[in-house]
């Protein structure tokens, strides 16, 4: 059914200022369910996470959830998890292995690809033409795609390819495979879930908010011997960009190259991780491994809901207007053990309801989403850096690291998916 | 009556592990950081699983999993006053009770207990329920935390944030 367009979207958002509203208004939310997220591409999961066939998985897309599964075919499956009998969820497991669901409450029984392959009680059907069991499956997430082991779902039937979806955001997907010596993350840590009071595109601009490491995170930086701080410091030389469709980055390569100094990235040094340094070496030859493990892993956010924060995979899901759940592991790289170990411990330390860095984000999160209910001064202003911002070789928008380059890149690409 | 009458071993360790475990909830609920700290054994570990009670920490991702190193990280970033999460303090009151203490085979001491934590902070007023299992050596006239693990009732859901000392 489609939404009624009662907003006029071209009257909220401007340029370099947004309307407070956009962050608590409920009719907004709805429509930015129909139009965002049951519409557009959105991270679901990866390959990793389902590995064997049979496996599931329960995600979700938006508020709502999906069962990931990879079928007895070996094909990835995004089911939604509503029995079409009754609209009982026929999974309430979180993962496992399984050929068939069957829902509880009238035991109908479908296959991990969809299909109904019994309901019981059979007789009671028998003659009736609406029964067509080939009509009473499970209903599918309409197009599944995955790039690089990421799978994306989409509940359009038609729409742009993943492919055009993602642009130029595709290659930091590349980048983040190419810090392992097989080409390959995996997700096999499992998820912290931290719960916000807020709304999700507060957290989708922060993401890429270089202006705010120096203020929110001067605790952490100033007691832990990290080399985080300088890479947001008003003398960086890391960049914002803006890659269209709503994606972008904090892309720190200015700074690591500047510095040279392979796997200062991660704080550590080649010594240490003698073994990676050698698969490294052996996968990529040393002119480019050496490069590679300079420049580091990409601080990416994938519109609307997948974040890579160097060695963490955020999901961002909202479930109200003013709740929103950070899934939030480590990044696993496949053939470098050590390294994933250091991962997680990092990983561990920084994020989650009790991290380091992310208790202090959510915090600014929640205080932000009661602020903006204060009626006045209206509007947000967003212009920091629009006067310096250029465009680089490749003809995306990019300016220094504490701009506002990507929260103006995603308005400008949330203001087109509303108004269509 | 007898005004001579001797308690038994047990009961007095009881007595003990549960005034300890009274002082350190004191002084979690109180922001007594520096105190809180002194707890703690060199070799401490302090463990919240997430998704279960049965995970592996080496594994798999953990609310808290903290080394003693670590453990002191978290004092020290309370102390910048920049700890926002924690900035102004949430008001902290925990009831811990059903207590039980086991004298384990090296010597060392497990003790178990339930708590409800009461937390009121910026965004509301909130209700934690949790497991504790203490692993305590005897230092001088009391005990040292060689690990705390917390095990939240709800810690496979999505989780507020968890920023007070639990």
């Amino acid at each position: 059914m489609p939404v009624e367009n009662k907003i006029d979207f071209d009257t909220l958002i401007k340029s370099d200022q947004v309307h407070g509203s956009l962050y608590h208004n409920e009719e907004i939310y709805k429509e930015e369910l129909e139009k965002i997220w049951f519409k557009t591409w959105v991270y679901v999961g990866h390959e990793s996470e389902i590995p064997k066939t049979n496996d599931f998985i329960m995600k979700s897309i938006g508020p709502q959830p999906v069962i990931m599964t990879r079928d007895r075919k070996n094909k990835i499956q995004l089911l939604q998890n509503r029995c079409p009998h009754r609209g009982n969820q026929v999974c309430v497991k979180q993962k496992g292995n399984a050929k068939l669901f069957t829902c509880p409450y009238h035991s109908w029984t479908f296959s991990n690809s969809g299909d109904l392959v019994g309901y019981a009680f059979p007789e009671g059907y028998e003659g009736n033409p609406n029964a067509d069991k080939k009509k009473l499956g499970l209903a599918k997430v309409a197009r599944v795609a995955s790039y690089r082991g990421f799978i994306f779902g989409s509940m359009a039937e038609e729409g742009p390819s993943l492919e055009e979806h993602l642009g130029g955001a595709m290659e930091m997907l590349d980048r983040v495979c190419l810090t392992s010596p097989e080409g390959e993350i995996e997700v096999t840590a499992g998820f912290l879930k931290h719960k916000t009071r807020s709304n999700w595109k507060f957290l989708v601009e922060n993401e890429t908010d270089g202006y705010h490491p120096a203020f929110v995170h001067s605790s952490i930086f100033s007691v832990a011997e990290s080399g985080i701080g300088g890479l947001y410091d008003n003398k960086s030389t890391a960049l914002t960009r803006d890659y269209g469709n709503g994606h972008t980055e904090v892309d720190l390569r200015p700074e690591f190259r500047k510095f040279d100094e392979p796997m200062r990235w991660f704080g550590t040094t080649p010594k240490k991780l003698p073994d990676y340094v050698k698969n490294m070496n052996a996968a990529y030859g040393d002119t480019r491994a050496r490069e590679i493990m300079i420049d580091g892993t990409p601080h990416a956010m994938i519109y609307p809901n997948l974040f890579i924060a160097e060695i963490q995979l955020f999901v961002i899901q909202p479930v109200a207007v003013d709740e929103t759940v950070q899934h939030v592991t480590a990044l696993q790289f496949k053939g470098a053990p050590v390294l994933n170990r250091r991962m997680r411990q990092q990983t561990m330390g920084s994020v989650g309801p009790a991290g380091f860095l992310l208790a202090d984000d959510s915090e600014m999160y929640e205080r932000t989403q009661r602020g903006v209910k204060s009626k006045q001064p209206e509007w947000l202003f967003l212009g920091r850096g629009e006067q310096r911002e250029y465009r680089d070789e490749d003809g995306y928008r990019v300016s220094h690291a504490t701009d506002e380059t990507p929260s103006r890149g995603i308005w400008r690409h949330y203001r087109s998916l509303m108004e269509e | 009556m007898t005004t001579n009458k001797i308690i038994p071993a047990d009961i007095l360790l009881h007595h003990e592990v549960s005034q300890f475990i009274f002082h350190e909830a004191k002084l979690q609920d109180e922001h007594e950081y520096d105190a809180w700290e002194a707890l703690w054994a060199d070799d401490g570990v302090y463990w919240i699983p997430a998704n279960g009670t049965d995970i592996d920490p080496e594994k798999e991702m953990s609310i808290i999993y903290d080394n003693r190193s670590r453990i002191a990280l978290r004092i020290r970033q309370f102390h910048t006053g920049k700890r926002y999460a924690q900035e102004p303090k949430s008001g902290v009151r925990r009831v811990t009770s059903n207590i039980e203490v086991t004298t384990l085979e090296n010597g060392e001491i497990e003790a178990r207990a339930n708590s409800i934590i009461f937390e009121a902070n910026l965004r509301g007023e909130f209700t934690w329920a949790c497991r504790y299992i203490y692993n305590l050596r005897r230092k001088g006239d009391g005990f040292e935390m060689k690990k705390k693990t917390v095990l939240l009732a709800n810690n496979d859901k999505a989780l507020y944030t968890l920023a007070f000392l639990v």
